[in-house]
């Protein structure tokens, strides 16, 4: 037997809300399988599995918060399969009885019994996620006692009426503490302003922890783009729309083959020491629109072509802005770059994202003065910026690092 | 820009008319199309104008005249090919799946089948059984085709010049009580889109699906349901049957959360069976009540004139199943 | 296609890539990208959805120099067969 448990999906995550459960009990799910979608203050995100077998029952009704590590499902596992460690550090889940399971996972397992059945339409449970409201509280004025949109509105409603409680008590270790319900007469807030203010909240404290406990260093180098900008001019001419390349694909994917050639910069820091990682997922910062950030992780990025890298990336981009991101991606960028577009300052120096070791910073494409052969001609470059953890590296292997992007750059049909 | 009145029957053949003058290859054939104007005279004065070449008379044999009008697309012309109504189809429907919708695959994309075939379907003529079928669910069904559903005037001439442009064969259902409908439209004829559906009404209460000759009955149900129920019903013109435009009744449902499909076909393995699993499988979180559909009773159509009503859907059912919806 | 159609087409691309602006308050004759907040990848997006709505590929050298709705609605004209 084995708990599907509430995942970590960042670094300062100390609790998430079940937003909605994928599958049913007895269900058979195979590892990597999406069994169930979890609101954070960031994003809702699709959580995986990661043991095979058949859920035996479900331990959480959508709708509840419950701290990190807390087991959500009981899942009965096929053969031996043990279940492989979440990426954050947190508990592993619980050992395997040592009695066999009482009920044959052949048979599908009584999951929620009759009498707890809740018949409530698709929209209004998601109506009543959003306004954190218990659906076990509701009342259904539907045939057969089902919930509908307006029961879950007439609820809000009478709970706006109601004096105002505390939510959640604070969570022990990180300072993400889930501030009180405005109190204020006025008119309360929309869901989408709540998200956003909770998103503010979630960036706030992840930043504030980065900068009291990382030592930050900082490296700059401008680059030469002229004969990257040429190449992607000429590739894009050849391409239909749908396959052209922006340019900050180039810089993403000469960030991810540097990294193979300064390997510490690709690494995270767990607890007292620094773990190099094998794989490098470049997490991007997209920017929401309405405001707030997000930096999912495009997986393997030095191993994707030009082609790839540009199809995952734009792929990434509708889904955070749609809010339906994985978690994987969320949980696993081993470094991250940030860039600001076409309307940004020159230079940007990041706050790193723990547990990483370095964020990358593109400012703007420019176009400068630039010496060759002894000309001053215009040019355009790009400056890039490197934000490194100075317990884990210096500035020698850092500004090796750079000095590869730049090298790479110059050579973009490699790329 | 200036605009002119006429009939659904006059957009389509306005259409036939700008096609036949601009296009040599394009030629019409079908049953009776030619001196005697065509079975619902959408063809009425072309043979005087363009002669007997363009517009052709065929014998009384659909798979033959289908065939034939598959051959000379595959022979380098543009055909519209009439069948006088989607009843005499099914004589065609072996060229139609075995040859029109799958030579290009079967050829490895060597051949193409620029063919437009139109025909004019649906009931409530009291021609009874035989003859007031709603079969382009079954054309809907068939990979390699697009099916076109006209109900407006517009669509019914913008439709046909864009068909026309397709390399694929191309359906366009004509449902038979339009012919007469009126409307005023820009003098200048031009191919529509036909990838996407259209909201001829805005509301936020429930969403309402429909297509071809049933576009009428739902907008004068929306407007009962405004009048005596104080419900804002938004009405969404499918006007493409294959492919299918969910992305238009998903963002619709987004607002209202409730969703009638009308369709006159027969509700079982019907075009609304499959909308409503489309809106199951993509817009699941958005239902707040089951889909509803509002199909042709499932028997032959009666002739008898009050059993013919009651066996079509009308505007007082679409009202009466949206009010089940207790709201 | 006609004008009042590619700005219909022009107007829906747009809301796929910044679904929060109200379509009725863009200013066909002022800059896009300043009025809306559209970066590299919403324009790429943009682009595609033109593709996909009008037919009509637009080099990165010409995009670059439209400005503007009117713009975009008069060099799409010609190319969409209207």
């Amino acid at each position: 037997m084995a708990d599907f448990v509430m995942p970590s999906l960042g670094a300062d995550m100390s609790a998430g809300t079940l937003a909605a459960w994928l599958k049913q009990p007895g269900d058979a799910v195979k590892r990597g399988d999406i069994v169930a979608v979890v609101h954070t203050d960031k994003a809702d995100v699709e959580v995986e599995v990661f043991t095979s077998g058949v859920i035996e029952r479900m331990l959480v009704e959508p709708g509840t918060e419950v701290p990190v590590g807390t087991p959500l499902a009981v899942i009965l596992e096929e053969g031996a399969a043990t279940p492989s460690a979440p990426v954050a550090p947190t508990p592993a889940a619980a050992p395997p009885a040592a009695a066999p399971p009482v009920a044959a996972p052949s048979v599908p397992g009584p999951g929620v019994p009759a009498e707890h059945r809740l018949l409530i339409s698709p929209s209004a449970r998601q109506l009543a996620h959003e306004l954190g409201l218990e659906v076990d509280a509701l009342t259904g004025s539907g045939p057969g006692g089902r919930i509908q949109r307006r029961d879950v509105e007439a609820a809000a409603a009478e709970r706006e009426v109601a004096p105002q409680e505390a939510a959640a008590p604070a969570p022990p270790a990180p300072p993400v503490a889930a501030p009180p319900v405005a109190a204020a007469p006025a008119a309360p807030l929309t869901p989408a302003a709540e998200r956003s203010a909770a998103m503010r909240r979630a960036i706030a404290a992840s930043m504030s922890r980065s900068k009291r406990e990382i030592p930050h260093f900082y490296l700059a180098q401008t680059i030469d783009l002229s004969r990257a900008l040429a190449w992607l001019g000429q590739e894009n001419l050849r391409r239909p729309v749908t396959e052209r390349l922006l340019h900050g694909a180039l810089l993403i994917k000469a960030v991810a083959l540097a990294l193979r050639e300064v390997p510490e910069l690709n690494a995270t820091w767990e607890g007292d020491e620094v773990v190099r990682r094998d794989d490098v997922n470049v997490g991007v910062a997209i920017a929401l629109r309405g405001g707030g950030l997000v930096a999912p992780a495009l997986h393997h990025t030095d191993e994707l072509t030009l082609e790839e890298l540009m199809h995952s990336f734009r792929d990434l981009v509708s889904r955070a802005r749609a809010g339906s991101l994985r978690s994987s991606e969320m949980s696993e960028p081993t470094i991250t770059v940030t860039s600001l577009g076409e309307r940004g300052v020159e230079s940007v120096f990041g706050v790193i994202f723990p547990p990483q070791v370095a964020i990358v910073g593109f400012g703007t494409l420019v176009e400068r003065p630039w010496i060759t052969e002894g000309q001053i001609l215009p040019c355009p470059v790009v400056n890039a910026s490197l934000s490194a953890d100075h317990r884990v590296t210096d500035g020698h292997r850092a500004s090796a690092f750079l000095a590869a992007v730049d090298r790479l750059l110059q050579e973009p049909e490699e790329l | 820009m200036s605009t002119i009145k006429l009939t659904y029957r006059e957009a389509v053949r306005a259409a036939l008319r700008h096609a036949l003058a601009t296009d040599p290859r394009v030629f019409l054939m079908g049953e009776d199309v030619g001196g005697y104007g065509g079975a619902f005279a959408v063809s009425l004065g072309l043979l005087d104008e363009f002669g007997p070449e363009r517009v052709r008379n065929a014998p009384l044999s659909e798979s033959g005249f289908v065939g034939a009008g598959i051959g000379a697309s595959l022979g380098g012309m543009r055909p519209i090919v009439e069948v006088m109504t989607i009843n005499f189809s099914l004589l065609a429907l072996d060229q139609v799946v075995n040859n029109a919708a799958t030579l290009r695959y079967m050829s490895g994309g060597q051949l193409s089948v620029p063919l437009v075939v139109r025909m004019a379907t649906g009931g409530g003529r009291q021609m009874a059984a035989q003859h007031e079928h709603s079969l382009e669910a079954w054309y809907a069904h068939i990979p390699g085709i697009k099916a076109l559903a006209p109900a407006t005037v517009e669509d019914a001439r913008g439709m046909l010049l864009a068909a026309l442009q397709e390399q694929d064969p191309v359906f366009i259902f004509e449902h038979a009580l339009l012919y007469p409908l009126e409307g005023e439209i820009d003098d200048e004829p031009r191919a529509v889109d036909i990838a996407h559906a259209a909201v001829r009404r805005e509301g936020s209460d429930v969403t309402v699906v429909t297509y071809g000759g049933s576009l009428g009955k739902c907008l004068a149900a929306a407007e009962l349901l405004e009048q005596e129920h104080g419900l804002a019903a938004e009405v969404i013109d499918l006007r493409t049957l294959r492919p299918l435009d969910t992305d238009t009744v998903l963002a619709s449902l987004a607002k209202t959360h409730r969703v009638v499909i009308v369709d006159e076909g027969w509700k079982t393995g019907g075009l609304a069976g499959e909308i409503s699993a489309q809106i199951m499988e993509q817009g699941f979180d958005l239902l707040d009540w089951p889909v509803q559909r509002v199909c042709g009773v499932e028997v032959p159509m009666p002739y008898a004139k009050h059993l013919e009503e009651a066996a079509l859907p009308s505007a007082e059912r679409v009202v009466a199943a949206v009010r089940e919806m207790a709201f | 296609m006609n004008p009042q159609e590619i700005r219909q087409s022009v107007l829906e691309a747009l809301s796929d890539v910044a679904p929060e602006a109200d379509p009725a308050t863009i200013r066909t004759d002022l800059s896009l990208r300043d009025q809306l907040d559209i970066d590299s990848m919403d324009s790429l997006n943009f682009l595609i959805a033109v593709h996909e709505q009008l037919q009509v590929d637009i080099p990165e050298a010409d995009w670059a120099r439209l400005q503007t709705i009117d713009e975009l609605v008069e060099y799409l004209g010609p190319r969409t067969g209207g």
